[in-house]
């Protein structure tokens, strides 16, 4: 795996050699040689991934965040703020917009492309009144009767001192319980981390997809390996044995779908992985709007009953 | 100075290597708060409550029933699902059975249908001696299940909760756990009937993020730790120490988080209060 990452490197600094020589034909041929070469690297390495190195790819400073997609993706977005008892949290994005037309109610979990940022979103990790919020526009959404999309990006819900005394654990609670019964299509994605029972609180939904490098688990692989080991150096091995990338989840049907990302990582080639994304929903979206309402809160219920049903 | 080297020698002997503080074997134990010596019948006449400061002892999910419910009237639901170990988790299934041999209990949560001063219930009572009551499948199943019951039976539900959270072995099945009992719940306001959370010491995690917080009143036993994070966890994110009684019963109510907090020896007679004053009215 190293050896190719460090071929994987020369073959581009050759590339990048060749291309400031004069571009004769068999310059550009050279190259050409050169890209099926790196391209055929890129692919080997990239199905050799690890677990951890996904939980790098997700956590990557570079990757795409929820507010990229949001601007790729909506003809229009209005971002609507506020839990109206408290406060708004700003590691949770929500507002109304359109997609090719579609109006959707849009909620977000958003982390920074920079560090400044990071602090102002608190890392993407919400406090109860984001929950609040999000539950809001939720019911916002029903009452107008356009479906929800969620996009999941966040290490955890906030442990804090304030998380606790607005009651954090209730905030969630509340969001899995409406979620199950609202009555217009939700679509949730994971499009970094998807940490715990804060990813949770805005996954209750009738369509769940993660991107390849994404991952989706039980608590970060440092809190697991801290818990079940003492340890949270352990975070490698832990990380390779909680079964949290986007393929072992579709393979137990937590998930539905698997979207695709440049090779490499999203961060390779943002706009063309937004635009995977909006395919995805686009297609989604007519899909669902063509199920009964009252059967797809059904087919919600069944989804979750389902997961452990014992023998 | 014989009798006191006694006390000592059974201390040791019984929480060696254990934190949960369960009532333990042998004539007198040491209170873990207090640390003054208790006669181990009476602390069986206080309901596991120390006669000289008021701690409350964790109880095993049976030893609670028996101090809630009509004698002779609990019908256990489920007592025969096995866990299963769907992460391959290395020594999760000898850890299974080590506990089920401790506790005599399928799993971290005794289900069943019983009646309180002639009321018919739901309850579900969890123990927090099994694996920190930690939910796995089988807890969230056996919790979906008795949900789903007070639901088709038209009944009121009641939970005692004390659990560590999510448990960490069974991976993302655990988490969805929190989503299945949640919706159950759902389905069970939407039919206008009754759910009474109790929260017992400690109730954190997964269990606080889901059902322990959804009931229609939710009561605490005095000093119950109850909170999403630990309190440990929650000391290395901010990096200070948390103030005294954070996250205690009382911290709760002042901050409105619950209705009430019910001490042990009036726990039953509020339970029927509280049913008798949602009986459905007769239709006509
Ligand atoms: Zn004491």
């Amino acid at each position: 795996m190293e050896e190719m990452k460090v071929r994987l490197e020369a073959v581009y600094k050759a590339i990048n050699r060749l291309k400031k020589l004069d571009q004769t034909s068999e310059i550009k041929e050279e190259i050409s040689r050169f890209q099926d070469v790196a391209e055929k690297l890129e692919i080997q390495i990239s199905s050799q991934l690890e677990a951890w190195d996904k939980v790098q790819l997700a956590r990557m400073i570079e990757r795409p965040r929820a507010r990229f997609y949001i601007d790729k993706i909506c003809d229009e977005f209005i971002e609507l703020h506020g839990d109206r008892f408290y406060a708004d949290d700003q590691a949770i994005i929500g507002g109304v917009g359109s997609i090719e037309g579609k109006v959707v109610t849009i909620i977000a979990q958003s982390r920074g492309m920079t560090a400044k940022e990071n602090m102002q979103m608190n890392f993407g990790m919400p406090h109860p009144e984001g929950y609040h919020k999000a539950l809001r526009l939720m019911k916002q959404a029903e009452k107008f009767q356009r479906p929800v999309i969620c996009l999941i990006d966040t290490p955890g819900a906030y442990c804090g001192i304030g998380a606790e005394e607005r009651g954090q654990g209730a905030a969630i609670a509340r969001n899995l319980f409406e979620m199950s019964t609202i009555k217009v299509p939700i679509i949730s994605g994971v499009i970094g981390e998807g940490g715990s029972g804060g990813a949770l609180a805005l996954s209750i939904a009738d369509k769940i997809f993660m991107q390849e490098n994404a991952v989706y688990s039980i608590l970060s692989p440092e809190g697991f390996a801290s818990i079940l080991w003492k340890d949270s150096g352990r975070a490698k091995e832990a990380a390779n044995k909680m079964k949290l990338t986007a393929q072992d989840l579709l393979k137990y049907g937590i998930i539905d779908d698997v979207l695709l990302e440049p090779l490499g990582g999203a961060q390779k080639s943002p706009d063309a992985t937004a635009d995977s994304v909006k395919q995805y929903l686009i297609a989604q979206l007519d899909t669902l709007a063509t199920i009964n309402i009252e059967k797809l809160v059904q087919m919600r219920y069944e989804r979750f009953r389902k997961i452990g049903m014992c023998l | 100075m014989k009798l006191k080297g006694l006390i000592k020698r059974k201390y040791a002997v019984t929480t060696k290597g254990n934190k949960k503080r369960e009532v333990p074997e042998g004539i007198y134990v040491q209170c873990p708060k207090c640390k003054k010596s208790i006669y181990r019948p009476e602390l069986k006449k206080t309901l596991g409550i120390c006669p000289h400061c008021q701690y409350y002892y964790p109880l095993s999910a049976r030893g609670r029933l028996g101090m809630i419910v009509d004698k002779n009237s609990f019908e256990e639901m489920d007592s025969d699902l096995k866990s299963s170990n769907p992460l391959e988790f290395e020594g999760y299934e000898e850890k299974l059975e080590k506990y089920k041999e401790k506790t005599k209990q399928n799993e971290a949560v005794l289900t069943g249908k019983a009646t309180i001063e002639g009321q018919e219930v739901i309850i579900a009572i969890m123990d927090s001696g099994f694996m920190m009551g930690s939910m796995g499948q089988v807890v969230g199943e056996k919790i979906a299940r008795a949900i789903e019951r007070a639901t088709l039976d038209k009944i009121p539900l009641i939970i005692f909760t004390a659990s560590g959270g999510a448990r960490m072995q069974e991976g993302i099945f655990s988490l969805m756990q929190m989503a299945k009992t949640s919706a159950a719940l759902a389905k069970h306001d939407a039919n206008g009937l009754l759910y009474i959370s109790v929260l017992t010491d400690p109730t954190t995690g997964g269990v606080t993020a889901s059902f322990a917080t959804l009931g229609d009143i939710i009561l605490a036993e005095p000093g119950a730790l109850v909170g999403f994070a630990g309190p440990r966890v929650i000391e290395q994110t901010i990096k200070q120490k948390l103030p005294e009684g954070f996250q205690r019963a009382e911290f709760l109510m002042e901050k409105g988080q619950i209705d009430a907090i019910v001490k042990r020896e009036e726990m039953r007679q509020t339970l029927a209060a509280i049913l008798r004053l949602h009986q459905k009215k007769e239709v006509r």
